[in-house]
C-alpha cells in the first residue's frame, strides 16, 4: 500500500494566547494523487491545519506526516514536498511580479541565481510567460507588485506557487478575488497538473462547488472534523434524489400518486423523495401526461449547510 | 548549492529593494554631510586645537563604524516587516534552511550599508581626512565585520520585538546611549565607573574602536584607539558567535512555536 500524502492523527492546536483549541483532535488521510477539500465556515480551523501540514506552525499534540515524513521532526524534507498558494498575501511590494516570481523559483531551487530576468534560462523565462497566460496576467507580471490590483495580486500568488511542481499543493482559497476566465482557466490549468504529475491536492475554499470534483471532502466545525468522505457519500448521508413533476390534470396526478403509494409534497410542484425508488419506476406507474419532469440532487453545499445546521443545535 | 542560491536570491532582494527606496539613497547622501561636515566642522573649530584631536577624523571614524553596524541591524528588523505584511509565510515555506535566511538577510544588508558608507568615504576625502589606499584596503574586512556584527545584534534584537512599531522603540532603547557609550560623537579614555562598564558590553564600542584603529594607526590620534585592533576583532568575533547562535535559535523557535 502506497504511503498516505498526508496522514493527520489526533492533530491538535492551541494557540499560546488561545483559551480553546483552533484545532481539537482531528484525524484524516488522503492518498497520493487525491484531491482533497477541507471546507468549514470562519474559524472552523482550516487555516490552522494547512499551517501545521505545512511546518509553519508547530502542532500542540498529535501526529502529521506529509508523504511519510514527520512535520515537526523532519520539517525540511517536508518543504521540499509541498507547495502553497496562501489565503493572505504574502508578496514582496517593494519587487516587481517577475521579481517575485523568481525569488520562489530560486527558493526552491528550480534555477540558478541570476540578478537580472534577462540573465535567467529560456526554461525560466517560458515557464514564467506560460503561467502568466493561464492565469490572464500577461505581461503585468513585470510590474510592480504595488501597481496591481487586488486581482491580479491573486494570480501573481498563483503563478508563484504553481513555479514548481510540488508532490502536495496546498490551495487555501485560491479562488478569491478571481473573475470567472481566471477561475476557471485555473481549475483547468491544476486539472492538467494532476493528470501530468499526479499532485495531490489540498484545497481549502469558501466555494463549494470547487470541492464538488473532490475525491475525498472534509468538512470543520470549531476544530472539529463534521463530515468526511466522497462528495457523493456526504451529500447521499443527509438528503436522496427528489424527483419533480406536474400536469394540467393536477387532481388526477394527486390521486394516481396517492394510489401507487408515492410519499409527496407539493412546493409548487409535486416534490417526491426517491428514497430508494428509482425516477423511472414513479414515471412508469403514472398514466397522466406529465408537463413537467426533472429530478434534483442535493448539492455539496446543501450537505454543508444541513451539517453545519445540525452541529449548531 | 541550494542553499548558495537562496542565500543569493535573499541578499539581490534586499539590495533591490534599497535601490528602489528613494529616502534611503538620499538619506544615505545627505546624513554623513551633516554628521561630518557640520558635526566634525564644529567641534574641530572650537575645540581641535586645545585638545589636539583631529575632530573630522574622529567624527568621520565614528559614523563609518556605526553607519555600517547600524544600518545592518536595522535592516534585520525587515524581517519584522516581512512578517507583518505576511512575506514570511513564502520564505518559511521554502525548503531552505533557517540559518541561509538569516544568512542571506545578513549578507543583503551588508551589501546595503557598505553602498551606503561609500558617499561618506568619498567625503572624507574631500574634508581631508588623512585617509590612505592602505587604510581603505584594510577598511574593507573591517566594514564586513562591523556589518556582521550589526546582523547578529539586530536578528538578537528582532526575537524581542512584538511588531515593526516595537522595534522602533527598542531601536531608540538600544542605539542611543551606545553612540555616547561607544564614542561615537567624544572619545570615551575616561568615564565615570558605571558608564565605563555599560560601555564593554556596548557592541559599538568595538566596532567603531577597530575603524578608529586602523585609520589611527599612524596618526598622533592613536591615543584615543582604546584597545589594539586584534583584541577590537577577537571581542566582535566572540560577540558575534554568541548572537547569531543565540538570535537565530530563538528566532526559528518563534517562527513555529505560535
Amino acid at each position: 500500500m502506497a504511503t498516505p500524502a498526508i496522514e493527520v492523527r489526533d492533530l491538535v492546536k492551541r494557540y499560546r494566547k488561545g483559551t480553546t483549541n483552533a484545532v481539537d483532535g482531528i484525524s484524516f488521510t488522503v492518498e497520493p494523487g487525491q484531491f482533497f477539500a477541507l471546507l468549514g465556515p470562519n474559524g472552523a480551523g482550516k487555516t490552522t491545519t494547512i499551517a501545521i501540514l505545512t511546518t509553519t506552525l508547530s502542532p500542540t499534540s498529535g501526529t502529521v506526516r506529509i508523504s511519510g515524513h514527520d512535520v515537526v521532526s523532519e520539517a525540511s524534507l517536508v518543504r521540499r514536498q509541498v507547495g502553497i498558494i496562501f489565503q493572505n498575501p504574502s508578496l514582496d511590494m517593494n519587487l516587481t511580479g517577475e521579481e517575485n516570481v523568481r525569488i520562489h523559483a530560486i527558493l526552491y531551487n528550480l534555477y540558478p541565481f541570476r540578478p537580472f530576468y534577462w540573465l535567467m534560462p529560456g526554461a525560466y523565462r517560458r515557464q514564467l510567460r506560460e503561467l502568466a497566460d493561464v492565469v490572464g496576467l500577461g505581461a503585468d507580471v513585470f510590474k510592480p507588485v504595488k501597481r496591481l490590483s487586488g486581482g491580479m495580486q491573486r494570480k501573481l500568488e498563483i503563478i508563484r506557487g504553481l513555479m514548481h511542481h510540488p508532490r502536495v499543493l496546498f490551495l487555501d482559497e485560491p479562488t478569491s478575488g478571481l473573475d470567472t476566465v481566471s477561475r476557471r482557466n485555473l481549475w483547468q490549468y491544476i486539472g492538467e497538473l494532476r493528470r501530468r504529475h499526479d499532485i495531490t491536492i489540498c484545497l481549502t475554499t469558501h466555494q463549494l462547488n470547487e470541492a464538488e470534483k473532490a475525491d475525498q471532502v472534509c468538512i470543520l466545525d470549531h476544530g472539529h472534523v463534521v463530515a468526511i468522505g466522497a462528495p457523493r457519500d456526504v451529500k447521499t448521508e443527509l438528503g436522496h434524489e427528489r424527483l419533480v413533476i406536474d400536469a394540467n390534470d393536477r387532481a388526477a396526478l394527486r390521486r394516481r400518486l396517492v394510489e401507487i403509494n408515492v410519499p409527496f409534497s407539493e412546493d409548487g410542484h409535486f416534490v417526491i423523495a426517491l428514497d430508494g425508488r428509482t425516477a423511472h419506476e414513479v414515471v412508469r406507474a403514472i398514466d397522466e401526461p406529465l408537463t413537467l419532469l426533472r429530478t434534483e440532487s442535493p448539492t455539496l453545499e446543501d450537505a454543508y449547510l444541513r451539517i453545519l445546521a445540525a452541529g449548531d443545535a | 548549492m541550494r542553499e548558495l542560491n537562496a542565500v543569493g536570491a535573499i541578499a539581490a532582494r534586499d539590495l533591490l529593494k534599497f535601490t528602489r527606496d528613494p529616502g534611503r539613497l538620499v538619506a544615505a547622501v545627505v546624513f554623513p554631510f551633516v554628521m561630518i561636515s557640520m558635526l566634525g566642522g564644529t567641534l574641530q573649530l572650537n575645540l581641535g586645537k586645545s585638545a589636539g584631536i583631529n575632530f573630522i577624523a574622529f567624527t568621520f571614524t565614528g559614523f563609518l563604524g556605526m553607519t555600517l553596524f547600524q544600518s545592518t541591524a536595522q535592516g534585520l528588523t525587515s524581517l519584522m516587516d516581512d512578517r507583518q505584511n505576511d512575506f514570511a509565510q513564502e520564505l518559511f515555506i521554502s525548503p531552505v534552511s533557517r540559518y541561509s535566511i538569516v544568512l542571506g538577510k545578513i549578507l543583503g544588508e551588508t551589501m546595503v550599508a557598505v553602498i551606503q558608507v561609500l558617499p561618506m568615504v568619498v567625503l572624507a576625502f574631500v574634508l581631508r581626512v588623512p585617509l590612505t589606499a592602505t587604510h581603505v584596503a584594510l577598511l574593507v574586512p573591517v566594514a564586513l565585520l562591523a556589518c556582521f556584527m550589526g546582523g547578529a545584534f539586530g536578528l538578537l534584537l528582532l526575537n524581542t520585538m512584538s511588531d515593526s512599531r516595537a522595534s522602533n522603540q527598542i531601536f531608540n532603547f538600544v542605539f542611543l546611549p551606545q553612540y555616547f557609550l561607544a564614542g561615537l560623537i567624544a572619545p570615551i579614555n575616561a568615564l565615570p565607573w558605571y558608564l565605563a562598564l555599560a560601555s564593554l558590553i556596548s557592541p559599538m564600542r568595538y566596532v567603531i574602536d577597530l575603524v578608529r584603529g586602523v585609520v589611527f594607526s599612524d596618526s598622533s590620534d592613536a591615543r584615543l584607539v582604546l584597545a589594539t585592533p586584534a583584541t577590537n576583532v577577537a571581542v566582535l568575533l566572540l560577540m558575534f558567535a554568541v548572537f547569531m547562535i543565540a538570535g537565530t535559535a530563538l528566532f526559528v523557535r518563534r517562527e513555529t512555536n505560535r
